[in-house]
């Protein structure tokens, strides 16, 4: 595994609400085609440090983030970082599936619309592949035209998963994208990620740690917005080095 | 009384309230235009008014309606998505945005008739625009904007805002997001919310009695320079709307058939009124289900 470039490092990242210190100080690099689980009980800042990664953090009024974060050597912090550019190469899935109320077609090719992509072989193509990509492709292709909230919402989930690969991103940030889902949904959801290693790099927060050990290539394992361990997946599940983390991913607590 | 029977008399005092409510508003929508619809014909809906025999129509009145009623909402509408959109999306919450939503709550719960009184003396005096269409427009636009800012900013306030970060987080920029995610979303409510308005502004009296003026000099519809006084697109010249009109004809009316003018008006105006509010459900409906393409 050493062999493979690191995409993202974060050193010493904190993250102040107003004076409460949700991140205190973490420092976690993600290497890329591996998929990274960050693990950990409910308020532990999982998600909140997911959410630094492409500066979503930045909506919330009177959030203060200090530390360094850079996407391929280049500090996402820095005061001449193009956010939009940002986001385009870190793509976001949410825990609730947030489709356009538009038709599924629309719904996928959107970010490339915006982005000036008019021709029409061209967006049908993004159409096509990021629906396969995404493992959706079969369902839904007799009725592209019909609404993106008319579908399941596993399938919603999987369309919105289109909708952030037809951007091309780099990195993809996933926020607990199965945790509103049926356990069938959320195994196709899962062979998905597997396929899609190969092509990106892929940083999933989750809080089922089965999903965590059946499909993340490392983990990392946070508590009270710090980082306690970070290590190879199965060295994390079967040999924890920390006491709070065997406690944890035992049951002990959680 | 267990709770079934409390759930009964529950039930039958709503459906009475309701069904009171739909007698009054039918009797009354079937007084008017059982009285006013026979009086109502081509010749009436297209001559101009006479002032002293019988026979006059509501032409120009009711083309003055329409064409204020445009005006008004050329005005308001552009003010009212820019206020919207900026409380709902870009204000802080701090004491100035307060202030703002509550100065536009007061000012939508002033009375037709102030703010009619405030057109005369500011636009009517003030500006020396005289008795006009421009200041009957103004005056419509000060009594219309703070509904339909509010309109806006609720239709906006109600898409959710995991549908901005959807967004956001696809690359849109801030504005990108609101004008090609939010406004969408939001586009069946805003309609609705304006057509709605168009209505409340089609009737208006009270504040066009000293802004648009009560007088509606004849006008050549072959005459479509609007500098012209004679033509109907000029928009300073006096106005009197169908509205006004009604007003007018009981309050000083001295035709023979004045009552039945008067009736004749009061369908027109409450059809027209009616069709505004069919028109926003359907558009609204419509619209929303081609947005969503279900």
């Amino acid at each position: 595994m050493s062999e493979k470039a690191t995409v993202i490092t974060s050193s010493d990242v904190h993250l102040f609400y107003g004076k409460f210190e949700a991140l205190k100080g973490i420092n976690l690099d993600f290497k890329e085609h591996e998929i990274t689980a960050l693990i950990g009980p409910s308020g532990c800042g999982k998600s909140t440090y997911l959410r630094c990664l492409n500066r979503m953090n930045d909506l919330i009024d009177d959030v203060t983030i200090t530390g360094n974060i850079a996407l391929r050597g280049d500090n996402i912090y820095a005061p001449t970082e193009d956010i939009v550019q940002l986001r385009k190469q870190v793509g976001m899935v949410f825990q609730q599936p947030n489709p356009f109320p538009f038709s599924i077609y629309e719904n996928v090719v959107y970010g490339l619309r915006l982005a000036g992509v008019k021709d029409r072989t061209v967006l049908d193509e993004a159409v096509e592949s990021s629906l396969k990509a995404a493992a959706i492709w079969d369902e839904v292709k007799d009725k592209l035209n019909e609404s993106a909230l008319s579908l399941s919402g596993g399938q919603q989930q999987r369309v919105c998963i289109a909708r952030v690969l037809a951007v091309k991103p780099d990195v993809i940030l996933l926020d607990e994208p199965t945790s509103a889902l049926d356990p069938i949904s959320s195994t196709q959801i899962e062979n998905m990620l597997l396929e899609l290693r190969d092509q990106y790099t892929i940083i999933l927060v989750t809080h089922n740690m089965h999903q965590a050990s059946r499909i993340s290539d490392r983990t990392a394992f946070f508590l009270q917005g710090n980082l306690i361990e970070f290590d190879e997946t199965k060295k994390i599940f079967l040999n924890p080095s920390q006491k709070e983390t065997e406690d944890y991913i035992t049951g002990r607590f959680g | 009384m267990n709770p079934k029977q409390a759930d009964k008399l529950a039930t039958g005092v709503l459906y009475t309230v309701a069904g009171i409510i739909i007698v009054i508003l039918a009797s009354l929508l079937g007084f008017i235009l059982f009285q006013g619809l026979p009086h109502v014909s081509w010749h009436f809906l297209t001559s101009p008014a006479s002032t002293f025999e019988a026979g006059g129509g509501i032409g120009i009145q009711l083309f003055n309606s329409f064409y204020l009623l445009l005006l008004a909402m050329v005005i308001s509408v552009p003010i009212a998505i820019g206020a919207g959109i900026y409380l709902a999306e870009y204000a802080k919450k701090n004491w100035i945005t307060d202030l703002i939503r509550t100065s536009i709550e007061i000012l939508s719960s002033l009375p037709s008739v102030v703010v009619g009184l405030f057109g005369f003396l500011v636009f009517v005096l003030q500006f020396k625009m005289g008795f006009s269409i421009l200041s009957g427009a103004l005056a419509l636009t000060v009594f219309n904007l703070p509904l339909l800012t509010r309109n806006v900013e609720d239709s906006l306030r109600q898409i959710h805002f995991t549908q901005r970060e959807a967004g956001l987080a696809l690359g849109l920029s801030r504005w990108e997001t609101v004008v090609h995610v939010v406004i969408p979303e939001a586009l069946p409510g805003i309609i609705t919310g304006m057509i709605l308005g168009a209505g409340r502004v089609f009737g208006e009296a009270a504040a066009l009695i000293y802004t648009a003026g009560q007088s509606a000099p004849a006008l050549d519809f072959t005459n479509w320079n609007p500098l012209n006084i004679a033509s109907p697109l000029n928009i300073f010249r006096p106005a009197e709307t169908l509205a006004v009109h009604i007003w007018k004809i009981n309050s000083e009316g001295i035709q023979p058939d004045a009552a039945a003018v008067s009736a004749g008006a009061s369908a027109v105006l409450i059809l027209a009124v009616l069709l505004f509010n069919l028109v926003a459900r359907y558009a609204g409906n419509r619209l929303y289900k081609k947005m969503t393409a279900s």
